[in-house]
C-alpha cells in the first residue's frame, strides 16, 4: 500500500461508505497529508512498547520490522465506525457492530508476527470482521482469502478493501468452516471468529511448514493466542502465547 | 402523630398494603437478577441490584428530612409512592436495558462507568419509591413496629416464594407485569380504603389506581423482554444468515434457547484435538440466559469427534466402562460419548428439567436423533445430592463442563459458588465408584495454570479424607489447548491404564500434566507453554509441601470446601495490583470479574451508605428539650447498622448451608430465604410476648442471647442432622429444614422492631433515619458476607453475626413506656 493511494482511497471511502462518512471525514482525508499519520505512528510506538514488555511470554523483544511497517501503513481509522474514528489509533479494541470488534492493535501485530508471513504467501482468514487484519496481512503476503459469516460485514469489508486498493484480498460471505479448498493449501491461516474448536478442514488446508493463529477469549479480551504449526512432515504442534507481561509464577526472579 | 391525610385510614389496610409492597419488592429483586443476567452477565446483575437497593437507604434519609410534610399527607404519599413502584418496576427495567452499558468494554471505554452509574440510578428509582412508602409506614406506626414488621417480612417471604413459582409459570415480561400490579394494588388499598374522602378526590384516586393497574399490562412486550448483549453467544449465533431460535423455555433456573442456523451450521466441540480428522456434525446451539453456549447433538450423527476431546480420557483407562454416570446431561455430549465409546448403561443427571424438555423438543422431529430411552436413563436432580442419595455404583462418573446455576438463580452471590468441585463433593462421588472405577472432571484450561491446580489439590484432599495412603498414585491429568481432564481412580492406576493414557494423549496431541511415574520431560511437548508450568504445579501440589508452593504461587490454590465453596476464585490480593497495572498489556483477563465486582460493590455500597446515613443529620436538628432523655445518635446508628449486617450474615450463611442439604439452588430461595423471612416476620409479631416473658430484662438482650444460643448450637448440630437426613425424600428434607430454620428466623425478627419501637417512643423523628441505616447496612452486608466467606469461610460469617448481635445488645435504645398515641 502506498501512502498516496491511501489518502485517495480514504477520500473515496469517506464519500461512499456508510461506515466512514460525513463531510468532516472527507475534508480531513482530502488534506495534503494524512491527518492521522501522527496518531498512527504513536500507535505503532505503543505496540512496540507492549511487545518489549511482554518479551518473556512472546519469546522476543520486538516484532518483525515488516509487520510494524504494515501496522504503520494501514489506515485503521477507516476500519472503525465513523463515530469512533478519534479512538481508532488507541491501543484498544473497538466495537464494529454485530457483536464483533476490531482487535487491539497490539494483538493484531502480535498475531501477524506469529504467522511469520512471507511476500509470496497465500493466506486464509476465517472471520473478516472489519477486514483490518486482512489489510495488514495484504501488506505482507501475495494473496488473502477471507470469509465472513455476517453478510453486511462481508459486503462492507469487500467495498472498503476495494476502495483502499487492496486488490489482493478476496472477501466471501458464508461458512468458513470448510476453508477455501480451491485456493488451498495456505501458508498462513488466521481464525478470528471466536470458535470452540479449530475446524479440522482448516488444519488439513494448512501447507506443511505453515502457521495458523487463533485468539482465545471474549470479544474485548484476548486471553491467549494459540499458534498451530505444521511441520514439513505434516505433524501438528502448537504453542500457547500469553500476550501479557507477567513475572514468574512463583514470585521473585 | 396521625396526620391530616391519614384520617379515616384503616390500620389493617396500611398493613396489608405494606405486605403487598414488600412482596413486590422482593419479587422484583429476584426477577431483576434473572433479567439482568440475560441482558448482561450475572456478576454484573448482582452488583447493579445491590447498588440499586441503596434506594432503600435513600428513602430512609428522604423521609427523615421531610417527614412532617410527608406524614401530613400520608395517604397520598404512601399511595403515590406505591403506585410509583408499580409503574417504575417495569419501566425502569425497560429504560435500563436501552442504556448502552457494555460490561466488557468497561476497562477500555471511559464512558462506560458513566453508563453504569446511569443504570444504578434508573434501577434505584423503583426501590426508592417502594421504600418511601415503607419508611413512612414505619414512621407512622412505630409504636406497632412489631406487627408492621411482621407484615413486611411475611410479605417479602411470600414474594420470594411466589416469584420462584411465577418464573416457572410465566414469561419474564409477564412476571414483571405482576410485580408492577402488586405495587399498584398496594397503593390502591391505601388510596381507596374507606372514609373521609370527597367524591371528586375519591374519583381521582380511583382513576390513578386504575391507571397504575393497567399500565404494566399495557406496556409493549418488546420493552419488557430482556435482550441479551450483542456480545453474548446467543446474539452472535443469531447474526448468521437465517439463524433463528427454534425452541425456548423459561424457568427459574434460566432461559434456555435452541438456535438453528441452516446456512452456517452451529458446531460446538470445546477444545477438539488439533489432530482430529472430523469435526462435530451440524448441531443445534443451546444457550442459557443468552450465553454459556453448548450444543444439542443428534444421536445418529457422525460422533467420531467425541473421541478427540480430553473428556474421552477415562475411556482409555478403563477396559470398557459398563455403567456410566453423566453429571450434567445438557445437550447430550457426554451421554453420546459414553454410548459411542461402548457404555452399556448410562445414567444422565440434569439439574434443569427445561433443558431436557427442550432437547426432547428439538430432537423429536428426526427419528433416531434422540439419545434418551433405551440404555440411557435421565434424572432431573442436582448432581451432588443425586450421588449422595444413591446406593448404586458406576464404573465411570463423568462430570461434564457445566457451571453452577446457583449464583444466577439466586442473584445474591457475587461469585459462583460451586458445590460440585469441593473436597466434600468429590468425596461423595468417589463413594459411588465401582471397584476399579474412575471419576473424571473436565474443566476449561486457564493460563497461567490456576483452577486446574486447585482442582488437583481438591482431589488430593478428597482422597486423603477417604483414607488414601498415596493419593498421587490415584490421580492423572491431561490437557488439550482449551480443556483439562482430571481422572481420579477408585484405586491406584496400574501400568496398563497409564499406557492407555499415554497412547491416547499421543494420538490426540494432548499433553500430560500428571500420572504416577511421569517425568518432567514427558510434559509440555505438544501444546507448548514457555515452561512446563502445569506439570511443575501438579508435582508440587501432589508433593510433600503443597502449602509452601501455594504460598509462593501467584494465584490462590487452596482446595475448595463446602465452607469456602469458591472453586473459581484463585485471585490473590498480592497479585491484583500487578494485574491491574498490566490491564492494557493483557493482564485484564486474569483479573476475576466476580471478585473485582464484589470489591467494587462493597466499596460503592459503603460510600453511598455512609453518605445516606450522614447527610440527613445535617437536616435533623438536635432534638429540643432534655437532651439526656434522648438516645445518642451514634448509638442508634451502631444499633441499626449492626442489626442490618447481622441479619443478612445469618441469612446468607444459612442459605449456603441448607442449599447443600436441600440439594437444589432454587430451594435456597424458596425454602431458606422465604422461610427465614416468614419466620422472622412471625417473630416480629411476637415481641410483646417476648417482652412479657423477659420479665425485667431488656427484650433485645434476651433475643440476641437466644440467637447466639441457637446459632451456636446449630454449628455443632447441623452437620450431624444433615448427615442423618441426607437420604430422605425431598419433602421430608424441606420439613427438616423448615423445622430448623423456624427458631432462628423467629428470633432474628425480634431485635429490629423492638429497637424501632423503643426509638419511636423517645425520638420518633429518628425512626426513618434508623430504618434507612438498617436498609443500607443490609445492602453492604450481602457483599460483605461473601467477601468474608471468600477469605475465611461461611462459619466465620456466622461468628461475625453473633458478635454484631452482642454489639447491638450493648448499644440498644433503652425501652420506654408505650408511646402515647
Amino acid at each position: 500500500m502506498r501512502p498516496t493511494v491511501t489518502a485517495l482511497a480514504a477520500l473515496a471511502l469517506a464519500a461512499l461508505l456508510p461506515f466512514a462518512a460525513g463531510p468532516a471525514a472527507i475534508s480531513a482525508a482530502a488534506a495534503a497529508d494524512d491527518p492521522f499519520a501522527d496518531a498512527r505512528a504513536a500507535m505503532v510506538r505503543a505496540v512496540a512498547l507492549d511487545a518489549e514488555q511482554t518479551a518473556v511470554w512472546i519469546g522476543k523483544s520486538a516484532l518483525a520490522p515488516r509487520v510494524m511497517e504494515a501496522m504503520g501503513r494501514v489506515p485503521r481509522h477507516l476500519f472503525v465506525p465513523p463515530e469512533l474514528q478519534s479512538l481508532a489509533y488507541e491501543n484498544r479494541p473497538l466495537p464494529i457492530g454485530y457483536g464483533q470488534t476490531i482487535s487491539q492493535p497490539y494483538i493484531v501485530a502480535l498475531m501477524t508476527d506469529l504467522l511469520a508471513p512471507e511476500p509470496g504467501d497465500m493466506a486464509f482468514e476465517l472471520g473478516t470482521g472489519s477486514a483490518y487484519q486482512a489489510a495488514v496481512l495484504a501488506e505482507l503476503v501475495a494473496e488473502v482469502k477471507t470469509i465472513e459469516i455476517v453478510p453486511p460485514l462481508a459486503t462492507n469489508a469487500a467495498r472498503r478493501l476495494e476502495l483502499l486498493g487492496y486488490d489482493n484480498v478476496e472477501v466471501r460471505a458464508g461458512d468458513g468452516y470448510h476453508g477455501w479448498p480451491e485456493h488451498a493449501p495456505f501458508d498462513v491461516i488466521v481464525v478470528t471468529a471466536a470458535a470452540s474448536h479449530v475446524p479440522p478442514p482448516l488444519i488439513a488446508q494448512l501447507r506443511p511448514g505453515g502457521r495458523m493463529v487463533i485468539p482465545v477469549g471474549s470479544p474485548f479480551l484476548t486471553q491467549q493466542l494459540l499458534l498451530v504449526e505444521k511441520g514439513t512432515d505434516g505433524t501438528v504442534t502448537s504453542r500457547q502465547i500469553l500476550p501479557v507481561i507477567f513475572v514468574p509464577l512463583t514470585g521473585g526472579h | 402523630m396521625t396526620g391530616e391525610g391519614a384520617r379515616g385510614l384503616s390500620r389493617p389496610g396500611v398493613f396489608a398494603a405494606v405486605a403487598l409492597l414488600s412482596a413486590g419488592v422482593l419479587g422484583y429483586e429476584i426477577l431483576l437478577a434473572r433479567l439482568l443476567a440475560i441482558v448482561h452477565w450475572h456478576h454484573f446483575a448482582y452488583m447493579i441490584i445491590a447498588v440499586a437497593l441503596l434506594g432503600f437507604g435513600a428513602a430512609g434519609s428522604l423521609v427523615a428530612v421531610l417527614q412532617r410534610p410527608l406524614l401530613d399527607r400520608f395517604r397520598w404519599t404512601f399511595g403515590s409512592a406505591a403506585l410509583g413502584f408499580g409503574a417504575g418496576a417495569p419501566l425502569a427495567f425497560a429504560l435500563a436495558q436501552s442504556l448502552p452499558f457494555n460490561a466488557l468494554e468497561i476497562a477500555w471505554d471511559r464512558a462506560q462507568p458513566g453508563w453504569l452509574f446511569a443504570l444504578y440510578l434508573v434501577l434505584s428509582l423503583p426501590f426508592l419509591s417502594a421504600a418511601l412508602a415503607l419508611a413512612l409506614a414505619f414512621r407512622m406506626h412505630a409504636a406497632r413496629a412489631g406487627a408492621l414488621y411482621r407484615m413486611d417480612l411475611v410479605g417479602a417471604g411470600l414474594g420470594a416464594l411466589g416469584m420462584v413459582f411465577l418464573l416457572d409459570a410465566l414469561a419474564l415480561a409477564d412476571a414483571l407485569r405482576v410485580v408492577g400490579g402488586l405495587g399498584a394494588a398496594s397503593g390502591g388499598i391505601v388510596l381507596l380504603s374507606s372514609g373521609g374522602l370527597r367524591r371528586l378526590v375519591r374519583g381521582g384516586a380511583l382513576l390513578a389506581v386504575a391507571a397504575g393497574l393497567a399500565l404494566p399490562a399495557a406496556l409493549p412486550d418488546h420493552w419488557l423482554r430482556p435482550q441479551p448483549s450483542p456480545y453474548k453467544g446467543l446474539s452472535l449465533a443469531l447474526t448468521a444468515p437465517d439463524a433463528r431460535i427454534v425452541a425456548e423455555r423459561h424457568g427459574p433456573l434460566g432461559w434456555i434457547a435452541a438456535v438453528e442456523s441452516p446456512r452456517v451450521p452451529f458446531r460446538h466441540a470445546p477444545g477438539l484435538s488439533l489432530m482430529a480428522e472430523v469435526g462435530p456434525p451440524a448441531q443445534t446451539g443451546l444457550f442459557t440466559d443468552g450465553g454459556a453456549p453448548s450444543a444439542i447433538t443428534p444421536a445418529d450423527a457422525d460422533l467420531r469427534y467425541l473421541e478427540a476431546e480430553t473428556a474421552a480420557l477415562p475411556y482409555h483407562l478403563l477396559d470398557r466402562p459398563s455403567r456410566v454416570l453423566v453429571l450434567g446431561a445438557g445437550g447430550g455430549a457426554e451421554v453420546l460419548r459414553a454410548l459411542h465409546l461402548g457404555a452399556r448403561a448410562v445414567d444422565a443427571v440434569e439439574l434443569n428439567p427445561e433443558v431436557l424438555a427442550l432437547v426432547r423438543d428439538v430432537l423429536a422431529d428426526a427419528p433416531g436423533a434422540s439419545w434418551e430411552g433405551g440404555t440411557v436413563h435421565t434424572h432431573v436432580a442436582d448432581a451432588r445430592s443425586f450421588a449422595a442419595r444413591s446406593s448404586e455404583q458406576w464404573d465411570l462418573i463423568q462430570i461434564a463442563l457445566v457451571d453452577s446455576f446457583s449464583a444466577a438463580a439466586a442473584g445474591v452471590h457475587a461469585l459462583d459458588e460451586s458445590l460440585l468441585y469441593t473436597v466434600e463433593a468429590l468425596g461423595v462421588f468417589l463413594d459411588r465408584l465401582a471397584p476399579g472405577g474412575v471419576l473424571a472432571v473436565t474443566r476449561w484450561l486457564k493460563l497461567p495454570p490456576r483452577d486446574s491446580l486447585k482442582l488437583l489439590w481438591t482431589a488430593r484432599e478428597a482422597l486423603e479424607a477417604r483414607g488414601a495412603d498415596d493419593p498421587a498414585s490415584r490421580l492423572a491429568m491431561i490437557r488439550g489447548w482449551k480443556t483439562t481432564t482430571l481422572v481420579i481412580g477408585a484405586r491406584s492406576f496400574e501400568r496398563d491404564a497409564i499406557a492407555g493414557l499415554r497412547a491416547f494423549a499421543a494420538a490426540q496431541g494432548f499433553d500430560l500434566i500428571w500420572h504416577p511415574g511421569i517425568a518432567e520431560g514427558d510434559a509440555n511437548r505438544r501444546n507448548r507453554l514457555a515452561a512446563p508450568e502445569f506439570h511443575r504445579g501438579a508435582a508440587a501440589i501432589l508433593g510433600p509441601d503443597p502449602e509452601g508452593f501455594a504460598a509462593r504461587y501467584k494465584f490462590a490454590l487452596r482446595p475448595a470446601t463446602d465452607d469456602r465453596p469458591f472453586f473459581f476464585h484463585t485471585l490473590k490480593w498480592s497479585t491484583l495490583p500487578e494485574l491491574l497495572a498490566l490491564r492494557a498489556q493483557g493482564g485484564l483477563p486474569l483479573v476475576e470479574w466476580g471478585f473485582v465486582i464484589l470489591v467494587a460493590t462493597l466499596v460503592q455500597g459503603a460510600i453511598a451508605a455512609a453518605l445516606l446515613i450522614l447527610l440527613p443529620l445535617l437536616a435533623l436538628r438536635a432534638p429540643r428539650g432534655a437532651a439526656a432523655a434522648k438516645p445518642a445518635r451514634w448509638r442508634v446508628a451502631i444499633f441499626f447498622a449492626s442489626l442490618g449486617l447481622a441479619f443478612l450474615f445469618v441469612e446468607i450463611a444459612f442459605m449456603q448451608r441448607f442449599a447443600v442439604f436441600l440439594g437444589h439452588p432454587l430451594y435456597a430461595i424458596a425454602v431458606v430465604l422465604a422461610g427465614l423471612l416468614v419466620f422472622a416476620g412471625l417473630g416480629a409479631g411476637a415481641i410483646d410476648r417476648l417482652a412479657r416473658l423477659a420479665g425485667g430484662r431488656p427484650p433485645i438482650t434476651v433475643a440476641a442471647a437466644g440467637i447466639a444460643l441457637v446459632v451456636g448450637a446449630y454449628l455443632g448440630l447441623l452437620p450431624w442432622v444433615f448427615e442423618a437426613a441426607q437420604g430422605w425424600p425431598v419433602a421430608a428434607r424441606i420439613a427438616v429444614a423448615l423445622a430448623l430454620l423456624g427458631p432462628v428466623g423467629f428470633l432474628l425478627g425480634m431485635p429490629f422492631p423492638l429497637g424501632l419501637r423503643a426509638l419511636g417512643a423517645r425520638a420518633p423523628a429518628l425512626v426513618p433515619w434508623a430504618w434507612g441505616i438498617n436498609a443500607c447496612a443490609s445492602v453492604v452486608s450481602a457483599a460483605l458476607a461473601t467477601f468474608i466467606a471468600l477469605h475465611v469461610g461461611f462459619t466465620p460469617v456466622l461468628g461475625c453475626a453473633l458478635v454484631l448481635y452482642a454489639v447491638a445488645a450493648a448499644v440498644q435504645p433503652k425501652a420506654a413506656a408505650e408511646a402515647p398515641r
